[in-house]
C-alpha cells in the first residue's frame, strides 16, 4: 500500500515537472506549401521558409538584420584584386546522415548550381566564377572572372547552401543538410516535421526540440488556427485586416516589419501605348500610393518609387519623382495623344494584395480618364504563361520578393519588355563594384532611372505582418531575405 | 366565386413580389443608385449601415446599397441569357426526341444523363474553369448544364401529348412530325416549361454568385453578389454587414424564383396540386 502511494505521489511529481519548464516545441503556419525541400533546384520561397538556416547551413548566412554573418566558413580573406576568395571552414560539422563535411562538399555544390543542366533559381551567385579549389578539407579558394561586389552576400542565400554529394539528389523529397534540425516527415498538404540535430556542430545553440511547419492559405482558417493554438506563429499573416485584432489582443504579439517585396504594377513596355514613357508618368502621376496602401493593405506597406527595397542601406526615396497629381496626369496623357481617354486592360492575380490593388488602380486611373478593366489571371500557372513567357499583357501587378533583384529591369527577357542600355550599363557596373560607397551611388542612380522612365507602377513594399504566442522568442520582425529562421526561437516561462 | 383565369395561391402571390422587387430593382439600378456604385472612397471604409449610405460601406468606401442595385441587375443579365439558351437548346432536343424516339432519343438521353450527372454548380465550375473568366464564360458554363434539364423536362412532357389521339390524327393525314410539335406539342407542355424556366432562373442566380465568388463570373470592379460575399469573407468579424447584405439578397432572389415557380406549377396544373414536382 505504501509502495503504491509512494509510486502514484513520483509519477505525479514527475508528471508536474515538464508542466514548469518551458516548451521545446514550435507550430509555424505559413500560407503556401512547398513544392520540395531543395532551394537549390527551384525558385519558390516557401522552399527555403522551411529550409534555409534550419536544414541547410551555406558558407555564410544573412542575418536578421540584413547582414552577412559566417557560418561553415568560420572566416574568408578576399585577394586585393578582388578576384580570389579564400574560406575557412569549421571543422567537425556532420552531414544530418553522419558523412563529414569538408571543402570537397562545398565544391560539390557550387559546382551542381552552376553546372549547365543545374536549374537553380539564382544562377547568377555563380556566374562569376572561373575555379573552386580544395588545397586541404578546411580550406576552399574560389576564384572569380570579374569582382562581384555582391558576391559573399549571395553566398548567404537558400539557393547557396552546402548539398552533399551522397545525398544532393534525393532532397527535395528527403532533405540532409548541416543544420540545426533535421528532416522528420512531410504530410503532403498539411505539414512537414523537424527534429533537433544532437550532433549539431554549434552545441545548445538551439531551444527547440521539434518544429512544425504547418500549410494553411485560407486567411479565416490562419486566425482560427492561432487562436486555437494549433499554431505557434504565423510569420506572414495572409489578411491585412486580421491582423488589427491581434494587435489588441495581449496573448498574442502583432509585428508589422518589412520584407523584401516591391509591389509594381509591370507596363508591357514593348506594347503602345506603354512605350510612350509621357503615357507611362501619366499613369504613376494618377495613382494615390497612400490611399492604396489603406484600401488593399490596411495601411500596412510603405510607398516605393522605384525598384529597391527601405531595408537595402542603398535605398533612396524617389516617391516624390513621379508624385500623385491627376492634373498632370491628365495633361500628359493629352500631350501623347490620348486626351480623348485610353482603355488598358490590367491581368490580376488572385491574391488579396493584388486583386485589391488592381480595383484600386482602376479607379484611380478613371478620375484621369484611363478606363481599366481588370482581368482575374490564376497565380502562378497561367500568369507565368500568359504574363510572364508569352508577354500578352498591358499592365499586370504582382510582389517581387527577392532581395537585391533590380537586375530584373535590365534583362531583355524579362516580362516588362523595358530596354534602357544606360541602365543595364549601370547595374552590370554596380554589380562589379566592390567598393561599397561606389556601389551604394551607382545603386542610387539606377534607382532614379526607374523612378522617371516608369517601366512599371512602383506601388509599395510588401510588409510582413507576423503574429505569433506573446511568449515565443527569437522570430524575426523583417524579412530581409525570406526566411523562417527558427534556429533561436525558444519558449518563455 | 368568381375564378380569374390564373388561380391565385399563397406562393404564386409573394413569390411573384419578391420577383418582382428583384427584376425592379435591376432596372432601376440602371437609371439611378443612390451612389455611383463603383466609386471608391477609401476615407469612408468599413462604415455601418447608417453611419455612411442606407447599408454602410464596404472594405473600399462603396457604397453596399449602390452595389446591391447593380449587382441585381448584373446578377439577371447573366442568370436570364443563361437558361434561355440553355432551354432554347434543351427544349428542341426534348422535343426531336420525343418526336423521332428510336436512336436518336437514345442518344440523346444518355448524353443529357452524363451531363446530368455533375451538380449544376460543379459543371459550371468546371466550364467556368476552362473558358476562363468573363460574363460571356459564366453564361456559356450556366447554360451548359441547363440543356439537359430543359431536355428531360421537355421530353417527358412532350411524349404524353404525343400519345393522344389527336396527334394520331394529325400523323394519319400526314402532317409532318415539325409542324406537329410546333402547332400540337409545344402549346400543351409550354406551362409545365414556364415552371422549369423559374426555377432554372434560381439554380443559374446561385451559380452566377458562386462563379463570382471564385472569381470567374462578372469581372471587377463590376459589382457582383457572389464577389461581394467573398470580398466580405475576411472583414466577418469587423463589418458582418458586408456578408448579411449580398447574403440576404441572393436567398430572397432564390426563394421568391422559387416559389414563383411552384405557385405557377400549382396554378396552370391543378392536378400536380399537392405532388412533388416533375423531376
Amino acid at each position: 500500500m505504501t509502495k503504491r502511494l509512494l509510486t502514484a505521489a513520483l509519477l505525479l511529481a514527475v508528471s508536474v515537472i515538464p508542466a514548469h519548464a518551458a516548451k521545446t516545441s514550435l507550430v509555424v503556419g505559413m500560407p503556401i506549401e512547398p513544392p520540395g525541400l531543395d532551394p537549390t533546384v527551384a525558385a519558390p520561397v516557401a522552399i527555403r521558409e522551411v529550409t534555409w538556416v534550419n536544414l541547410y547551413e551555406g558558407l555564410v548566412r544573412i542575418d536578421k538584420a540584413g547582414k552577412v554573418q559566417p557560418l561553415l566558413a568560420k572566416s574568408w580573406e578576399i585577394a586585393p584584386d578582388g578576384l580570389t576568395y579564400t574560406f575557412r571552414l569549421q571543422e567537425g560539422v556532420k552531414f544530418h546522415d553522419g558523412s563529414t563535411f569538408d571543402s570537397a562538399d562545398v565544391k560539390f555544390a557550387f559546382d551542381r548550381a552552376r553546372d549547365p543542366k543545374s536549374t537553380n533559381a539564382q544562377k547568377q551567385i555563380f556566374a562569376p566564377i572561373s575555379s573552386i579549389e580544395t588545397p586541404d578539407p578546411a580550406t576552399v579558394v574560389i576564384r572569380l572572372k570579374e569582382t562581384s561586389g555582391n558576391f559573399l552576400y549571395y553566398l548567404g542565400w537558400g539557393d547557396a547552401v552546402i548539398v552533399a554529394p551522397e545525398t544532393a539528389a534525393n532532397n527535395a523529397a528527403n532533405p540532409v543538410g548541416t543544420g540545426p534540425f533535421k528532416f522528420k516527415s512531410w504530410t503532403r498538404g498539411d505539414r512537414v516535421e523537424l527534429t533537433r540535430n544532437a550532433d549539431y556542430w554549434q552545441k545548445d545553440k538551439t531551444k527547440l526540440d521539434t518544429v512544425t511547419f504547418r500549410f494553411i492559405s485560407d486567411a479565416q482558417a490562419q486566425v482560427a488556427a492561432l487562436r486555437a493554438g494549433d499554431v505557434d506563429a504565423f510569420p506572414n499573416l495572409g489578411a491585412s485586416e486580421l491582423f488589427a485584432e491581434f494587435q489588441k489582443d495581449a496573448r498574442f504579439k502583432a509585428v508589422a516589419g518589412n520584407t523584401e517585396g516591391e509591389t509594381v504594377a509591370g507596363l508591357n513596355s514593348a506594347k503602345k501605348p506603354f512605350d510612350d514613357v509621357r503615357v507611362r508618368r501619366a499613369l504613376m502621376h494618377a495613382v494615390d500610393r497612400k490611399t492604396l496602401i489603406e484600401g488593399a493593405y490596411s495601411g500596412f506597406g510603405q510607398p516605393i518609387g522605384s525598384f529597391f527595397s527601405p531595408n537595402n542601406p542603398a535605398f533612396v526615396d524617389t516617391t516624390n519623382v513621379v508624385p500623385y497629381d491627376v492634373e498632370k496626369a491628365k495633361a500628359l496623357l493629352k500631350e501623347a495623344g490620348y486626351g480623348d481617354g485610353l482603355s488598358i486592360t490590367i491581368k490580376s492575380p488572385q491574391m488579396a494584395y493584388a486583386s485589391r490593388s488592381a480595383e484600386l488602380l482602376s479607379a484611380m486611373l478613371s478620375e484621369a480618364g484611363v478606363e481599366l478593366k481588370i482581368i482575374p489571371t490564376e497565380f502562378p500557372a497561367k500568369w507565368i504563361e500568359e504574363v510572364f513567357k508569352a508577354k500578352d499583357y498591358d499592365m499586370t501587378i504582382v510582389s517581387h520578393t527577392e532581395p537585391l533583384d533590380i537586375d530584373i529591369f535590365a534583362r531583355d527577357s524579362y516580362y516588362f519588355n523595358y530596354k534602357n542600355e544606360k541602365f543595364k550599363a549601370l547595374v552590370a557596373e554596380a554589380a562589379k563594384t566592390t567598393d561599397e560607397k561606389a556601389r551604394f551611388a551607382k545603386y542610387a542612380e539606377a534607382q532614379k532611372i526607374l523612378a522617371e522612365d516608369v517601366p512599371a507602377l512602383f506601388l509599395f513594399q510588401l510588409p510582413k505582418l507576423g503574429v505569433w504566442n506573446a511568449k515565443v522568442q527569437g522570430l524575426w520582425e523583417n524579412s530581409p531575405i525570406p526566411s523562417n529562421d527558427v534556429t533561436e526561437v525558444s519558449w518563455t516561462e | 366565386m368568381k375564378r380569374s383565369r390564373i388561380p391565385l395561391n399563397s406562393a404564386l402571390v409573394v413569390g411573384g413580389v419578391l420577383t418582382a422587387l428583384l427584376i425592379v430593382t435591376a432596372l432601376v439600378s440602371l437609371v439611378w443608385t443612390p451612389e455611383i456604385p463603383t466609386r471608391v472612397r477609401v476615407v469612408m471604409r468599413l462604415k455601418g449601415p447608417g453611419e455612411a449610405g442606407l447599408l454602410g460601406t464596404d472594405h473600399f468606401g462603396r457604397d453596399v446599397a449602390s452595389l446591391l442595385m447593380a449587382g441585381a441587375w448584373n446578377s439577371l443579365a447573366i442568370a436570364w441569357p443563361a437558361v434561355l439558351l440553355g432551354a432554347a437548346v434543351g427544349i428542341a432536343i426534348g422535343c426531336a426526341a420525343a418526336a423521332w424516339k428510336g436512336i436518336a432519343d437514345e442518344i440523346a438521353m444518355r448524353v443529357s444523363d452524363v451531363v446530368f450527372a455533375f451538380p449544376a454548380v460543379l459543371s459550371a465550375i468546371m466550364i467556368g474553369a476552362l473558358l476562363g473568366s468573363g460574363p460571356l464564360a459564366a453564361i456559356l458554363a450556366i447554360a451548359v448544364f441547363n440543356v439537359p434539364v430543359f431536355a428531360r423536362v421537355t421530353r417527358g412532357v412532350a411524349l404524353q401529348v404525343w400519345t393522344l389521339d389527336y396527334i394520331a390524327a394529325a400523323r394519319a393525314i400526314g402532317k409532318h412530325p415539325l409542324r406537329i410539335t410546333w402547332e400540337d406539342v409545344m402549346p400543351n407542355i409550354a406551362g409545365a416549361l414556364i415552371v422549369q424556366v423559374t426555377t432554372q432562373l434560381a439554380l443559374a442566380i446561385l451559380t452566377e454568385a458562386g462563379l463570382s465568388y471564385l472569381g470567374l463570373g462578372i469581372r471587377p470592379p463590376n459589382p457582383s453578389w457572389g464577389r461581394m460575399l467573398s470580398d466580405a469573407q475576411t472583414y466577418l468579424s469587423q463589418a458582418p454587414h458586408l456578408a448579411i447584405a449580398p447574403g440576404v439578397a441572393i436567398a430572397l432572389s432564390v426563394l421568391g424564383l422559387n416559389l414563383l415557380g411552384d405557385g405557377l406549377r400549382d396554378a396552370l396544373d391543378p392536378t400536380l396540386k399537392g405532388r412533388g414536382a416533375p423531376a
